[in-house]
């Protein structure tokens, strides 16, 4: 095996890990504000990429096009998702708020095979199988846009968090929330707020993800445990850990795709999460709680 | 004799009376719905009594039905060997997993994490164990259909059933027993309060992993029912976390914590989603997905308006 090939699969797997950190920073952002487990992430996730699909089909519009509406319409509907549904949850115990969210998600997951069937979806562009040479080494057009989108979209997040007042309100609320409640911020709108956010991630990588994979229904339940893993791996609730967390598992998936079996990449990213909970619990870049 | 235990006795004549009244579909759908409410019992322990919420009870179903399917595939030894052994495996498995997560500090939303985990690397590992079947699946010899071959546990649908409701029976009189014991009460002093209760001197470590033992050992159990009763195995299907969550919807349909909510809820989520299959077949609207979506929703009206579960609803209506 050459290191031509390794370092190949090496730089895929770190694109597509930046997507897969997108996707998981959403769900960090959630779980660090609102203090609940997105169990219905890959399942919305799915949902923005079948999107992609049916605008790409319909109106020709290429995914990157798609992601301002797919980015506008996820974070009303996570708006809405929470100030509707979850925000009556939040003083429930931990086992109820997971069921509300598997209920979310069966429900997701299925009308999506209702309406686009069991047969996997794609999009084919001409971009897609163009590439620029680094040397020895091919990237693939439609892989380094797709990161180039991630990484945007994470970092004008992280800088509406570290500048923009509502963001330092949203971190006040994550930090420390009777504090929040006395100095009369909304926190159940800022929840809201913060759901809508952590969707829009969700769309913009939904859209990127569209042009890597085939989508299906299933994919849903098997992204939601992604985001789980890497977040964890990470360190639940930090933004930087999310996309490090994201990076670290799509290249141990792509080498373990290339050294051992496709089959077995998530033995893979499931082991390094069950020695990052047993050694670092708080995540590779998370605080001690 | 209270109201409870008169209700308890009626149910239990009318159970073990039931293969007269009904024919074989009902019977099996009863099957199922006992075979959710003794595994939805077993989840209970650990969850309902003692506040661990694992995710990823469908490993100790798969690792149970594993062994002793494996057992009988490869040596053909009958589930009585196998019961032990898929017992002993799972109570080791429970204990380690118990004893990594408690003594590193995982608990709550990372526990729940981590048994996912555990869970899924499992099935993706027997995925590539060739030797019980990998992803083709194991196929165990079928069934006698007409005789009772109890050694082996082969025979009709009727000997399965009065299998799985003795234990129903059993597990719900040990339930019953546990709440009543000294471990129960401890349970719910660390599920209430985890320091609180290590404050008054209770070892939370020790009554812990005593509840992920007895939990595992009683799911290993219906895995090894399962391996028998369905006589194939796949690791797909029996180790998915959709599986987990199968089981782990009855009790909390039917109510956390208590000793019929599994039961009840076991009873409900079946018949419900039967119901849901019939219905939409009598009107023609057989669309695949169509189902789960009505299911979900239900599902979600449960918790959004009973937030306790049914069973302490109902048995508050009754004065039970």
């Amino acid at each position: 095996m050459s290191f031509d090939l390794v370092a190949n699969v090496v730089v895929a797997g770190v694109l597509t890990g930046l997507v897969y950190g997108l996707m998981a920073l959403g769900l960090s952002v959630i779980f660090g504000v609102v203090r609940v487990v997105n169990f219905a992430h890959g399942e919305m996730m799915t949902i923005a990429m079948y999107a992609a699909t049916v605008l790409f089909a319909s109106l020709g519009l290429d995914p990157f096009l798609c992601i301002l509406p797919a980015a506008l319409a996820f974070f009303v509907f996570g708006y809405l998702l929470q100030a509707g549904l979850i925000n009556p949850f939040i003083t429930r115990p931990e086992h109820s708020q997971f069921m509300l969210l598997v209920a979310v998600a069966i429900i997701m997951v299925n009308a999506l095979l209702m309406v686009f069937g069991p047969s996997a979806r794609s999009i084919q562009v001409d971009y897609q199988l163009e590439s620029f040479e680094l040397g020895k080494v091919l990237v693939d057009k439609a892989r380094f846009f797709a990161a180039l989108a991630a990484v945007v979209t994470a970092g004008l997040l992280f800088s509406f968090f570290k500048f923009s007042l509502m963001g330092k309100a949203i971190r006040a609320c994550a930090d420390n929330h009777l504090g929040a409640l006395v100095v009369g911020l909304d926190v159940k709108k800022l929840y809201a707020l913060t759901f809508g956010l952590g969707s829009v991630c969700v769309a913009v990588a939904g859209c990127a993800m569209v042009l890597l994979v085939d989508v299906t229904p299933p994919l849903g339940p098997a992204y939601t445990l992604l985001a789980f893993v890497i977040v964890i791996v990470g360190g639940l609730g930090s933004m930087p850990g999310a996309l490090l967390g994201g990076v670290l598992i799509g290249v141990s998936e792509a080498l373990a795709g290339l050294f051992v079996a496709p089959s077995a990449k998530s033995m893979f990213s499931f082991g390094l999460l069950i020695l990052i909970l047993l050694l670092r619990p708080q995540g590779l870049l998370g605080k001690k709680a | 004799m209270t109201r409870a235990s008169a209700a308890l006795a009626v149910l239990a004549i009318v159970l073990i009376a039931l293969p007269a009244m009904v024919g074989n579909y009902a019977l099996s759908v009863v099957t199922l719905i006992l075979y959710f409410a003794y595994t939805g019992q077993a989840w209970n322990v650990m969850m309902g009594f003692a506040g661990q919420l694992s995710l990823g009870h469908a490993l100790y179903v798969g690792v149970g039905a594993y062994a002793a399917g494996g057992l009988f595939f490869h040596y053909g030894a009958g589930p009585w060997a196998g019961l032990w052994l898929a017992m002993l495996l799972c109570v080791a498995l429970g204990l380690v997993i118990g004893f990594l997560a408690f003594r590193f500090g995982v608990s709550g939303v990372y526990f729940a994490l981590l048994t996912i985990a555990f869970a899924e690397f499992t099935r993706v590992g027997f995925d590539h164990l060739d030797w019980l079947g990998g992803p083709g699946g194991m196929f165990l010899r079928v069934a006698q259909r007409d005789t009772w071959d109890i050694l082996n546990f082969r025979g009709p649908p009727l000997m399965y059933y009065y299998a799985i409701l003795f234990l129903c029976g059993a597990a719900l009189a040990l339930c019953n027993l546990l709440l009543k014991s000294k471990a129960g009460y401890y349970w719910q002093a660390i599920r209430e309060n985890e320091e609180a209760a290590q404050a008054l001197g209770i070892n939370t470590f020790r009554w812990k992993m005593l509840a992920v033992a007895i939990s595992s050992a009683m799911t290993s159990v219906s895995g090894v029912f399962f391996a028998f009763y369905y006589n194939n195995l796949f690791p797909e299907q029996i180790f998915h976390i959709s599986r987990s969550i199968e089981i782990i919807l009855g009790p909390i349909i039917g109510g956390v914590g208590t000793l019929f909510g599994p039961i009840l809820g076991a009873a409900v989520l079946t018949l419900l989603s039967d119901g849901i299959t019939e219905g939409l077949a009598a009107m023609g609207w057989e669309i695949p997905g169509i189902k789960q979506v009505f299911y979900g929703v239900v599902l979600l009206a449960v918790i959004m308006f009973l937030p306790n579960g049914i069973w302490p609803f109902i048995a508050r209506k009754l004065k039970l």
